[in-house]
């Protein structure tokens, strides 16, 4: 019924159908949740602020606490100054946070609103903290908010100092609370101290307490934002969500960064194991060691059902290449890889990951969108999809499993708990196509070729 | 209450006995900083247009209106369903800087040619006019050049509340039908006010079946182009959510002198009384006399069912967090035909009218909040002891973290809730979430029972 989508291409120039992104804002307010006792707040229309709570709470059914500057008529003409002003004393005084993560949206953005001239005449109470980050929508994409605000941070509260601390700065990437704690688990398992940042573990999957937590126990404490500067290394996680935030902690400190793909499939997790071990210099634990060899054993199992599946990867650049990046030692082709964020570096990876494994006739593609990836689907299937929950339609329309990995994940539940990264996300991984691809079987083939024993 | 925003006092009332009238402050701008539910005209606009399923809606703008907006409103269709679709100019910084009138020309000429529509509106969002696009020259210019309905809807998020978005929708509703205006009057009516969630409008227009009134147009429900320009020709419009439509019922009243009722589908006693108003109104006898008898057929078969969950549901307390003050009312008696109580109500853009009739059904010691913030609804569901809210999907997360039972009455609901049986699945799911053996569970600690 939804299947509207012909295989004949049409060249467009202006029109987007069918997003593979989203704007800023929403990616800073995610970021901004993961900041201990902090309050996001939506520099603009009332309507952004309720939009973005509303999309973050159907992926993580969690409440996204957040609050507006509310423009009106009058604020779009004369600045929204004195909203911000009114907003702010209004904001410390009834919901009490540490601190508040302003961004932009494309109205404040277009009228002009100087955010660092805004906040200096704002007086914040003692002990209290405002800081900005700029996020207009028209650019770069939620990912690209998500990294503004982690940068915000830096630019407003760490200190450069000759201080050196042994701990290491974690940028984690868009990822879920359940990568995060993974992060956790293997950073303390390798005896590597860090801060990461952000850190919406415990905010964005708080456990059921029976009572409503306006700052749930999670979130990066600004104490160790501030000590930012001492860390000896930074490890950014992602080229789009993270190696920018890198970058300023680099400039702003001093900081050297440790630029890695998230850690998703053997390879990548590998490398960050392997990066963690140098910097602590202890030996990887045994346990590790398990659970990567365990991934492996699963991996030799299921390869007679993973090895030469046609698969169309979409969603967020950093976790589209992680995913085919694994898809690809799964023996699978991964046929089309799209992103709606802009950013070239996306085709330059893409390539080579396809390069080391010699795949041809694949497609990358960067500011593409779900209707493209369709058309190209009609004229060169695939066996299955891997994506957010808005690639549903064209699955029917094609009659092929999806399996859902990213953001935003609207119809399901349960997800952003687990892990796609480290060894145990992709056992989750693995776990998530193979039983795709064998129920797709069980529910297809002929009555004949059912198999009990698979 | 610790933390409550000064400005917001004249917002929250607390029924008092015997009280009336206590003018709650209502329809005002949300104030800056509040954490409110509020959303913006943009959203407004587009909910209410978004179910009319053969139009292709272009939304003019940076990605994230589109994408929020894209095919989550829950609206069943019997017929195209391209509104599922998202399109948008996906505005980048150059068109910020050199304007996005061609951008957008060039996007609708790419529908145009693909698809040949009837009828396309074009939302202009929050930047569209800071940067001086006139959408309003752009969908003249391609109405006239390819003899069709390019229709543009003013939907600047800051230009107002949800409210004004609802105006702004029927604004757009009016311009289409502007051109259709000259038709002879037929017997039937219009719906206004029903979006077809989970297949309400079907229900409604089954019971209009039943009572030998056909349906003219639907607005706009599983609505489509062909259907809607027939609306000028209707005897009466009958309106549904108040909130979003009764300005679009005053415009056609003024435009086509298309008179109009209002009428609620919630709720056993709600529906009935509906139905024989519109019977009543139409002076068709014939009509009321088949509205009574399925009337009380109904009546007798949802009691009947419903005696069984009245002693899980006796007695326990609702609070209230919904769209409109009308759909509000209609919750109330809906739970007072329960034996439960309803000890919080609250609106997002409720009327002065509307409050004054909750205030007067209202049991002693409700409290009344218009366009609550989180931190007032967990207040109050805490004090006055809520064991379920009602209410939409910013609302769920934080009635399940007080350990608060929950139904969606909004967009995300499961299954629809209009008519006779919808009050069943109201009842059932009421029941279910209500007495669901989970609640049993929450402590923050380990420990097991004794």
């Amino acid at each position: 019924m939804l299947d509207f989508t012909t295989n004949e291409i049409k060249e467009r120039s202006a029109l987007r159908v069918n997003p593979a992104k989203t704007c800023q804002p929403v990616g800073a307010m995610y970021a901004a949740l993961g900041v201990h006792k902090c309050l996001p707040h939506s520099h603009g229309s009332q309507g952004c602020c309720a939009f973005h709570r509303m999309f973050l709470t159907r992926h993580f059914k969690d409440p996204a606490m957040a609050s507006s500057s509310s423009f009106t008529e009058g604020a779009s003409v004369f600045g929204g100054g004195s909203n911000l002003k009114v907003a702010s004393k209004n904001i410390f005084d009834i919901y009490k946070p540490d601190i508040i993560a302003v961004h932009t949206t494309c109205l404040s953005e277009t009228i002009g609103d100087d955010l660092n001239a805004l906040i200096t005449d704002i007086e914040i109470p003692e002990g209290k903290y405002m800081v900005h980050c700029n996020t207009p929508s028209y650019n770069g994409s939620h990912i690209t908010g998500f990294s503004n605000m982690i940068s915000g941070f830096i630019n407003y509260l760490s200190v450069k100092t000759d201080k050196k601390s042994d701990k290491v700065c974690v940028f984690p990437g868009f990822v879920n609370p359940g990568d995060m704690r993974e992060y956790k688990r293997l950073l303390t398992k390798l005896k590597v101290p860090f801060t990461m940042l952000p850190d919406t573990s415990g905010v964005m999957d708080s456990p059921m307490t029976g009572k409503f937590e306006m700052y749930p126990k999670g979130g990066t404490k600004i104490d160790d934002i501030k000590q930012l500067g001492e860390c000896k290394n930074s490890i950014a996680l992602g080229k789009f969500a993270s190696e920018p935030s890198g970058e300023v902690l680099k400039r702003k400190c001093g900081v050297e960064p440790i630029n890695l793909p998230l850690p998703m499939g053997v390879d990548a997790t590998d490398k960050f194991i392997m990066t963690l071990q140098e910097l602590s210099k202890e030996e990887v634990p045994s346990d590790i060691e398990e659970e990567r060899g365990q991934l492996v054993d699963i991996m030799i199992d299921i390869h007679p059902y993973t090895y030469g599946k046609k698969v169309a990867i979409y969603g967020d650049p950093d976790t589209v290449l992680g995913i085919a990046a694994f898809a690809l030692e799964l023996g699978m082709i991964p046929k089309y890889m799209i992103t709606g964020t802009p950013g070239g570096a996306f085709e330059r990876l893409g390539k080579e990951l396809l390069n080391r494994y010699a795949m041809e006739d694949c497609v990358v593609k960067v500011e593409s969108d779900l209707f493209e990836l369709h058309q190209w689907m009609k004229n060169d299937p695939v066996d299955l999809m891997i994506g957010g929950t808005h690639g549903k339609a064209v699955a029917r329309a094609e009659g092929i499993p999806l399996v859902r990995m990213g953001f935003p994940i609207i119809d399901r539940y349960i997800h952003s708990y687990q892990p796609l990264v480290g060894y145990r996300g992709a056992i989750r991984m693995a776990e998530l196509i193979t039983n795709a691809i064998m129920d797709y079987q069980d529910s297809h083939c002929d009555e004949k070729d059912l198999e009990m024993v698979m | 209450m610790n933390g409550i925003i000064e400005e917001r006092k004249q917002s929250i009332v607390l029924k008092k006995a015997g009280m009336e009238n206590s003018g709650i402050t209502c329809d005002k701008d949300s104030v800056s900083g509040s954490v409110s539910q509020r959303a913006c005209v943009y959203c407004g606009a587009r909910v209410v247009l978004n179910p009319i399923t053969d139009a292709f809606h272009i939304v003019h703008g940076p990605i994230g209106c589109a994408s929020y907006t894209w095919d989550i409103r829950g609206s069943l269709t019997s017929g195209d369903d391209i509104f599922r679709t998202s399109f948008s100019t996906d505005l980048r910084e150059r068109d910020v800087i050199f304007g996005g009138e061609k951008k957008l020309e060039a996007a609708i000429e790419e529908v145009v040619l693909k698809y040949q529509p009837r009828l396309i509106f074009v939302y202009a969002t929050c930047i569209v006019g800071v940067i001086g696009d006139d959408v309003e020259a752009v969908c003249k210019s391609i109405s006239e050049k390819y003899a069709m309905h390019v229709i543009p809807v003013k939907s600047p998020g800051f230009s107002g509340n949800k409210a004004t978005g609802y105006k702004m929708a029927c604004n757009a509703i009016m311009h289409l039908l502007k051109s259709y205006r000259n038709q002879p009057v037929q017997k039937g009516i219009n719906i206004l006010g029903d979006f077809n969630l989970a297949g309400e409008m079907w229900i409604i227009k089954s019971y209009m079946k039943e009572m030998g009134i056909p349906v003219i147009s639907t607005f706009t429900g599983d609505s489509s182009y062909e259907k809607l320009i027939k609306a000028p020709s209707a005897q009466l419009n009958v309106v549904q959510c108040a909130g979003s439509s009764m300005y679009l019922a005053n415009l056609m009243y003024e435009e086509f002198g298309i008179p109009y009722i209002k009428v609620s589908f919630f709720g056993v006693e709600d529906t009935t009384e509906s139905l024989l108003k519109i019977a009543d109104t139409l002076k068709d006898e014939n009509a009321r006399k088949k509205a009574e008898e399925f009337c009380a057929e109904q009546s007798e078969r949802v009691e009947a069912i419903i005696a069984k969950y009245r002693k899980n549901l006796e007695g326990k307390r609702a609070a209230v967090f919904v769209g409109g003050g009308f759909k509000a009312i209609s919750l109330i008696h809906q739970f007072t035909a329960l034996g439960m109580k309803t000890v919080v109500v609250g609106t997002q853009t409720g009327k002065k009218d509307e409050y004054e009739v909750i205030e007067k059904i209202a049991d002693k010691g409700t409290v009344i909040l218009d366009d609550a913030n989180p931190a007032e609804l967990e207040h109050y569901m805490v004090e006055m002891k809520a064991d379920i809210l009602v209410g939409g999907v910013k609302e769920r997360p934080l009635a399940y973290k007080l350990g608060i039972a929950f139904c969606d009455h909004n967009h995300e609901r499961k299954h629809p809730l209009a008519g006779f049986d919808g009050v069943l699945n109201f009842v059932e799911e009421i029941n279910s979430s209500i007495n669901h053996p989970v609640w049993d569970f929450i402590k923050s600690e380990v420990s097991s029972y004794e």
